[in-house]
């Protein structure tokens, strides 16, 4: 089976409150948090739609849609 | 359906502090509860007082935002009036085994089929940062500015002596793992206790130097490992996480059938 | 007919009375001297395919009937003085929420454990006030077995109609004396059902908006409506609110609601009262003393009369004001330092006509007692 591959990764920037666990438990250092303390994914290209970030993130903010879901 | 369709977006975002694990916990929760494909009809979630009980106020599920430590008595008159229903009792440490450990022993005991989650991070959040019974000795809180001397005790196993069966236990961090435990004290029939052991980088890691949630996050990876691991074995310190009791034992509603059996065909008595 | 004529405690009168409204679940924790309205359902219940639960003290009592109000379930507890303190919260809780349920309080005498085993009427003002807060409550109380079961019938219709807790202030000697009770014919006495709401699944369900009449049409948790229930200001969605406007609505609503009915929830008995010099006021198993004082002066030319309350809260002042307009002497005959004495006082135009007659000893108040204070009170003659 193929390893389902990112269709779109967005993060709702009134519901994020820039904590970093998205960013620091990336395994492909995919997100970084801006210069207005919100997680933005800034590397899409290295995603592996692990969809850790997703389930971590404490304020619901993550949706990670690959081309499986 | 979604993770949104089970939650009352308009709340959002949450009254969480950045980083609290309460919103992991939440998290895990809903995608539980997704994969089991549960009506949201079907559910009745019940809470108490505290940061983790804010939790009811999110999910688009019946919910009963309570009082202090009382939210499985609720939960239990809502369960065995109505058995149908799945019944969820989120709660955290102080609420759950302080001011509501009678209750907890009790629901235990009586091996109702309600899901109490504990939302441990060892810390009164709402009013502030004052220890919890499961700060343990030696940690600092606003209540104990000179070390705290009361000791903690095993949630895991005080649900197992109770009576609990099903018992589980894992972190924020291991979000997947917390799903699936959720999912399937859920499914059990019978008490089951999930303990998720959360961060408060606001109070319990502030005061106890424990830097920010990330990494509370890290040392809870850490200082956890599964249980009867290589980890596990070789470091007494060692916490084990995974699940420790998963038994089939009379459930209470189930019984109180039998009660009603007896009672309409008039035997006791 | 026969099997319909029972010779039986007060205490199994009232849960009778709960089973013939349409109780479906109890939950208690034992106390004396309530204890046994607990053991009478956990046999009855079950046999109409209610359910009984004993719990593990009297906070999880009050809260799990309070669950299964909420699942669309007529509920009762019941419990005595230090059991009713612990409940306290809870109760609270039901007022906030606006949960029907009825809990009976069989007066012992206190505070703290007190007395266990003898009499009192020491809890009138706790369930005014017990719990913290501004609020209303409404407290209803009986003298004899046929008014127990008649005024539990008429709590749980009140705790519909309302949306209320309603509290049963019952006492030892009514709880525990026997006597004969006549249970009515269904449909004899009427029960009020739950009222739930016609809202369609879909459609927006407001459980916390008054329909023009006041009430709240409910919704039972597992029905197709999804909504909050909290002990924290809330609107009309059941979600927490601050907003002083919500707030003030709240609380004016739940104590209105209460208040502007005074006159429907008051029940209350009279006796030659339309000439009487001398008026006793009286309730619960005092009232027995005084009714039989008024038997035994009256043929002897004395023009004195009885007002039985039967609801205590919220206090009828009005209808007590009309009735005692033209007495002489009023006298409140209670078993307790004069709880129900102050709020006639302050319903009258006249309060320095209001005496007391009580015993605070654990012992049954007499008609000889009564007519002893009687003597003091408005001289000899009496």
């Amino acid at each position: 089976m193929a390893k389902p591959k990112l269709k779109t990764h967005t993060i709702d920037r009134d519901w994020c409150k820039g904590c970093s666990i998205c960013v620091e438990f990336c395994p492909k250092d995919v997100l970084e948090i801006d210069d207005m303390d919100k997680a933005v994914a800034a590397r899409k290209d290295d995603c592996i739609a692990c969809k850790l970030c997703e389930l971590r993130c404490p304020d619901l903010a993550v949706e990670v849609r690959t081309d499986k879901d | 359906m979604a993770v949104k369709d089970y939650i009352r977006e308009r709340f959002f975002p949450h009254i969480w502090c950045a980083g609290c694990g309460h919103g992991i916990v939440l998290n895990s929760m809903i995608r539980s509860i997704e994969t089991l494909g549960m009506s949201k009809n079907e559910i009745v979630m019940v809470s108490g007082i505290g940061c983790s009980s804010r939790i009811c106020g999110y999910v688009d599920f019946h919910t009963l935002h309570t009082i202090h430590g009382r939210a499985l008595a609720f939960a239990t008159g809502v369960k065995m009036s109505k058995p149908e229903l799945n019944v969820i009792v989120p709660m955290g440490d102080g609420d759950a085994l302080s001011i509501g450990g009678n209750h907890f022993i009790h629901a235990a005991r009586r091996n109702i089929d309600i899901t109490a989650i504990i939302m441990n991070n060892r810390i009164y959040g709402m009013t502030g940062g004052q220890y919890s019974p499961l700060s343990g000795a030696g940690t600092l809180a606003t209540t104990a500015p000179y070390h705290n001397i009361d000791p903690d005790f095993d949630v895991v196993k005080m649900a197992m002596a109770a009576g609990a069966t099903f018992v589980a236990r894992t972190t924020t961090y291991h979000a997947k793992e917390t799903t699936d435990m959720i999912r399937q004290a859920i499914l059990h029939e019978g008490f089951s206790v999930v303990e998720v052991m959360s961060q408060c980088p606001t109070y319990f890691g502030r005061k106890n130097r424990l830097g920010s949630a990330v990494d509370m996050m890290k040392q809870m990876k850490s200082i956890t490992a599964p249980i009867g691991s290589k980890a596990a074995r070789e470091n007494p310190e060692i916490i084990e996480r995974g699940i420790f009791c998963q038994e089939e034992k009379p459930e209470y509603c189930s019984e109180y059938d039998k009660v009603i059996e007896r009672a309409t065909q008039g035997q006791g008595v | 007919m026969n099997q319909n004529i029972k010779f039986i405690q007060g205490n199994e009168a009232c849960a009778e009375g709960a089973i013939y409204a349409g109780l479906d679940f109890f939950a208690g924790y034992p106390i004396t001297p309530s204890t046994e309205i607990a053991e009478h359902l956990a046999a009855r219940l079950p046999q109409k395919a209610g359910k009984f639960i004993q719990m593990e003290d009297e906070i999880a009592s009050m809260c799990a009937i309070i669950g299964a109000s909420l699942t669309g379930h007529k509920v009762l507890t019941a419990t005595s003085g230090p059991g009713f303190s612990l409940m306290q919260e809870a109760l609270g809780y039901a007022v906030m929420a606006e949960i029907p349920c009825v809990i009976v309080n069989v007066q012992r005498g206190g505070p703290s454990t007190g007395i266990p085993t003898h009499v009192s009427q020491g809890d009138v003002n706790q369930a005014r006030w017990g719990t913290h807060g501004d609020h209303a409550i409404v407290t209803l109380t009986a003298s004899n077995h046929q008014d127990v079961f008649a005024t539990t019938v008429e709590a749980f219709n009140i705790a519909e109609t309302y949306r209320t807790p309603v509290i049963l202030l019952f006492d030892e000697v009514v709880g525990h004396m026997r006597e004969k009770l006549v249970i009515p014919e269904p449909g004899e006495i009427a029960t009020v059902e739950r009222l739930r709401t016609s809202v369609a699944e879909g459609v927006d369900y407001h459980p916390y908006l008054p329909r023009e009449d006041g009430r709240l049409p409910m919704s039972d948790f597992g029905h197709v409506h999804r909504y909050n229930v909290t002990g924290l200001y809330h609107d009309m969605w059941g979600f927490p609110s601050d907003n002083p406007d919500v707030v003030h609505g709240l609380i004016r609503h739940l104590v209105d609601k209460i208040e502007n009915n005074v006159n429907e929830i008051a029940l209350y008995k009279e006796l030659y009262l339309d000439d009487a010099d001398y008026i006793l006021i009286s309730y619960g198993s005092s009232a027995r003393s005084a009714r039989h004082v008024i038997e035994t002066l009256r043929p002897r030319g004395e023009r004195i009369g009885l007002l039985e309350l039967q609801t205590l809260w919220p206090f009828p002042a009005d209808i007590v004001r009309e009735k005692c307009r033209n007495a002489k002497y009023i006298v409140v005959v209670e078993m307790n330092m004069g709880q129900i004495r102050q709020a006639v006082q302050m319903a009258v135009d006249d309060p320095d006509r209001v005496f007391l007659a009580n015993r605070i000893d654990g012992v049954f108040i007499t008609p000889r007692d009564i007519r002893k204070l009687l003597r003091v009170i408005v001289g000899k003659g009496v």
